[in-house]
């Protein structure tokens, strides 16, 4: 096994909320017909309104059998990672009667093979056929045949409102024949999961279903999300978490962002649209614009949850030595904000732009030090 | 804007339409919602230590004040706790029994014989998408004792979650997506129509917090039910053990593994590399389904047990034997699963009752009458429930307490069903079987071992000695006497209360018959894992003006030994 990856764990995102009913009342105009495009979310409300009206009517007659139906084409996946952190279980789904299974493009999929099992406790070695780490996706193979599927055509497209359902191993409660867990929730907004440039990790970044139930745990990612009559909607995406406001967002991928890639991955017409020399090589932390050795520090080595950020070495000649930082000095502030980890430290530096002023507070036996450097042009630091 | 404007109205129309065409369907079921919550709301507990701090919930199910709670609740709490109820009141409470293993605890609310409880129903019903509700004191937000309600879906049943470093293992339990969150532990889950299917107790949590995350976790009431009448027993109930464990297989099928010699099981027969078809009545497909299983009984149960070897099917039914030691049992909790605090706060470790918000409540001195409700004795939660219940089954020797004093010389003459004669007598110093080609005598004298006499029998004289014991000499003569629980007699049969006592090394379990309590039968052991002599009364006749067994099987092992028909019996007033 390769050395495992770190998870993307902590990142920074923006989401843009179109609502439908916001829009209608004061469309926004991209320069763009705006009468077709009012009249294209009247009728998007007006299908919500049908959509909600059904939805209770049809409520109690169709969920167990949509359950029954879906959970069949819902497989556990089980592959690299392991420990505190990085969680070797996930999920997928069929999408082919022999064995092709759309999942998220994870650390899970590092070994050469995974454990694939299926709603009836068949065991299989599933194999990466293809990915697409834009889409964040990958499609995996069993060799089996006349499985329970999802008809990628079939796919359904909805607004907010609909009621929707979400299957996934999260939490890994299923690991045999067990059926995978099922929530049921609201699509809350149809919008654009858009991931600020710098020190963010969320390699997708297009349109999103938000769901106002808690969807995204650990394992969930490569789940689904259909409607109450089972029509598959997307796929549950990787935990992400807003620093700023430590909130973790529920949301899924719709097909129709994913449909294609994996129809030319399955017909093996596909080719990534991701550059082979991308730095961005999937699952592995983005590159942070600044780190701690480009200031001459050497933090001791990230071992635990949280590990203090102390200076372990400082490079000589150096901005750190020059402003008198010295080994065992615990850096406690980043500007206005505490650090209280190697970790924290990294984002912090992270997020550093050119020029940027940079002060420490450190502390040194008993005392507060405090510090100011400037952030050097990257040029300058790029090995 | 003409489009908008029409399109607005449309819109306006559509929604209209929607409220109108909710109103018989939606509004109903609403309405029937409300009801429902009303109605069980009033079972609903929410406790608290003594000292008046934060606990967790709870949910009353009888008229005379047992609820059930987690274990990891009232382990904070003491041995007297504070419950409120919706009415707005505090009542006292005291522990009854505890299930460290299964995280489930029973106390008793003290002060009314009319509590508004609610109704059990049937966990195995349930399937995935059902509505349920949980309730209970989530954050400790109900200062009024008005429980908190929460709606959501079952997300999964028959879940298996692994033990979290400590005795504690949630077994066949039900996942649900309703919100469930610190307090709510030891609350009810209740299905679409208030029915009682389940106790929160856990929910998944990793990086978030403790807060729900959408997977909580219940412990099955059928579970429950199972071992409802041991903890009504106050005991420091145990899971159990099939002395053997198991591997899974090629093509998914389970293996036994390795058997332990001393097991019942091995005893039955069972044997290493025997697939496992099924237990309890419900097939086993995986190792975590025979983990299920195992999971939901309390150790000494019987339970059929299908395996197979060369193809050949056997049936059996095999005793389990205790999960723990007795000294492990009596560990103090530990936490129950591995939690990542929130940042800045480090807390010790606590039930999920430790919300955020810690109510305090004011102090008031325990009434002295209620003082006695608790006893403290080793292996117990609470003895003195265990002397209430030792009483009760015991009413049911009912007159055949009349032999009390009899305490002389036995006679018993009659024939077996294969048509022998046989004679019995029992005297202080010794006992005698007349029976052709299996007689026996056990001698009474001091430092004489209780034999397996007659021999094959598995100590048919001792035993009957024991049932002497009982009738003329009452409980006080045993060095240990007590009430088990309730099991389906023999593994198959009505349920059965029991009572145990032990002497001389002689183990008995005395059956009553929980329906009308009625006394069935017993089984007396000479030792520890060895297969008791099985008495089982069919019939009941007059003798001397008094009521005694005058058809009884004997059984031992796997095979009969004797079915016994009285035709006379004298029993001295005075011992010789």
């Amino acid at each position: 096994m390769r050395q495992t990856r770190r998870v993307p764990f902590l990142l920074m995102m923006k989401i843009e909320i179109k609502i439908p009913l916001t829009l209608t009342l004061s469309p926004q105009s991209r320069g763009e017909g705006t009468r077709s495009e009012t009249m294209r979310q009247v009728l998007c409300l007006i299908s919500l309104a049908v959509s909600l009206v059904m939805s209770n009517s049809s409520f109690a007659q169709s969920s167990g059998e949509t359950i029954t139906s879906v959970s069949p084409k819902v497989v556990k996946i089980f592959g690299a990672g392991g420990g505190q952190k990085l969680h070797a279980y996930g999920s997928g789904f069929l999408v082919s009667e022999k064995g092709h299974i759309v999942t998220v493009w994870s650390h899970i999929l590092d070994g050469d093979t995974v454990n694939v099992v299926l709603h009836d406790g068949r065991r299989f070695e599933g194999k990466v056929v293809g990915a697409e780490p834009p889409l964040d996706m990958a499609v995996l193979k069993i060799e089996a045949e006349g499985l329970p599927h999802f008809d990628l055509t079939q796919a359904a497209a909805v607004g907010p409102g609909t009621r929707v359902l979400a299957f996934s191993n999260a939490w890994k409660v299923a690991t045999g024949d067990e059926p995978v867990t099922v929530m049921h929730g609201v699509i809350s907004a149809k919008t654009t999961l858009a991931a600020r440039r710098g020190a963010f990790e969320s390699p997708y970044n297009g349109p999103v279903y938000v769901v106002d139930a808690i969807t995204n745990n650990s394992g969930a990612a490569g789940g689904v999300l259909t409607t109450w009559d089972g029509r598959l909607l997307g796929m549950l995406g990787k935990e992400l978490r807003n620093t700023q406001t430590n909130t973790w967002l529920n949301y899924a991928m719709p097909m129709s962002e994913l449909k294609q890639t994996v129809e030319e991955i399955i017909s093996g017409r596909f080719s990534s649209s991701k550059k082979t020399d991308d730095e961005d090589s999937p699952g592995q932390p983005k590159p942070r614009r600044y780190e701690a050795l480009d200031f001459g520090i050497v933090t001791i080595p990230d071992v635990v949850t949280r590990t203090p950020a102390y200076i372990d070495r400082v490079i000589p000649g150096s901005q750190a030595e020059k402003v008198g930082l010295l080994p065992n000095d615990l850096i406690l502030f980043v500007g206005e904000d505490l650090v209280q980890s190697c970790r924290m430290l990294r984002d912090e530096l992270g997020r550093l732009e050119v020029n940027d002023p940079l002060k420490f507070i450190v502390r040194r036996g008993d005392v507060l030090v405090s510090v100011e450097l400037v952030t050097p042009r990257k040029m300058e630091v790029q090995n | 804007m003409m489009v908008i404007r029409s399109a607005m109205a449309i819109i306006g129309m559509m929604f209209l339409q929607s409220v109108h065409a909710a109103d018989s369907g939606v509004l109903a079921a609403q309405q029937a919602r409300v009801e429902i919550v009303r109605q069980v709301a009033s079972s609903v507990v929410a406790i608290f230590s003594a000292d008046g701090n934060g606990g967790g919930s709870g949910v009353l199910v009888s008229a005379d004040g047992y609820a059930l709670s987690n274990f990891h609740v009232t382990s904070a709490c003491g041995d007297f706790m504070r419950c409120g109820l919706n009415d707005g009141k505090l009542y006292d409470a005291v522990i009854v029994g505890i299930d460290p293993t299964g995280d489930v605890a029973v106390v008793k609310l003290l002060g009314r014989d009319d509590f508004p409880h609610a109704t059990l129903g049937d966990s195995d019903a349930l399937t995935v998408g059902d509505w349920t509700y949980a309730m209970g004191n989530p954050f400790l937000l109900a200062t009024d004792f008005q429980p908190t309600v929460t709606a959501g879906i079952v997300s999964g049943l028959h879940r298996y979650q692994y033990p979290a470093g400590t005795l504690l293992e949630y077994t066949d339990c039900i996942q649900v997506d309703t919100s469930i969150n610190p307090g709510n532990s030891g609350g009810p889950l209740f299905n679409a129509v208030g029915e009682l299917v389940g106790i929160n107790g856990r929910i998944a949590v990793e990086k978030r917090g403790r807060v729900n995350v959408g997977a909580g976790y219940a412990i099955s009431i059928n579970q429950i039910k199972h071992f409802l009448d041991h903890l009504k027993g106050g005991h420091v109930v145990d899971h159990a053990t099939l002395g053997a464990t198991v591997r899974t297989g090629a093509d998914r099928i389970v293996l036994i593994d390795s058997i332990l010699d001393q097991s019942d099981a091995h005893r039955r027969g069972l044997r290493e590399d025997d697939e496992l078809v099924s237990f309890a009545g419900r097939p086993i497909g995986s190792v975590n389904q025979y983990k299920n299983i195992l999971g939901i009984y309390p150790k000494g149960w019987s339970l059929p047990l299908v395996y197979r070897r060369d193809g050949k099917k056997h049936e059996i039914v095999v005793e389990l034997r205790a999960l723990h030691r007795d000294s492990e049992l009596k560990q103090k909790p530990a936490p129950k699963t591995p939690r990542p605090q929130p940042k800045g706060k480090k807390k010790e470790d606590g039930p999920d009752g430790d919300g955020p918000a810690t109510a305090k409540l004011p102090i008031e001195e325990l009434p002295a009458e209620y003082k006695k409700l608790f006893v403290k004795k080793a292996g117990y939660a609470n003895y003195y429930f265990n002397q209430q219940e030792q009483q009760r089954v015991l009413r049911g020797l009912g007159t055949l307490q009349s032999w009390r004093a009899s305490t002389g010389r036995w006679k018993l003459t009659g024939k077996t069903a294969a048509n022998e004669d046989f004679a019995l007598t029992m005297t202080d110093t010794k006992l005698g079987l007349l029976l052709p080609n299996r007689p026996g005598l056990q001698s009474l004298e001091n430092g004489a071992d209780f034999l397996d006499e007659p021999p094959g029998s598995g100590g048919l004289l001792p035993a009957l000695q024991q049932l002497k014991l009982l009738l003329t000499k009452g409980p006080e003569v045993f060095t240990e006497f007590s009430y088990v629980g309730s099991q389906p007699l023999d593994g198959r049969g009505a349920s059965v209360e029991v009572l145990l006592t032990k002497k001389g090394g002689v183990e008995t379990h005395w059956y009553f018959r929980k329906a009308d309590a009625t006394f069935v039968g017993f089984d007396s052991a000479l030792g520890n894992d060895v297969d008791p002599c099985e008495i089982r009364f069919l019939q009941f006749g007059d003798f001397e003006g008094k009521r005694f067994p005058s058809r009884f099987t004997i059984r031992h092992g796997d095979a009969d030994f004797a079915t016994f028909d009285v035709l006379t019996m004298e029993a001295g007033e005075i011992a010789k």
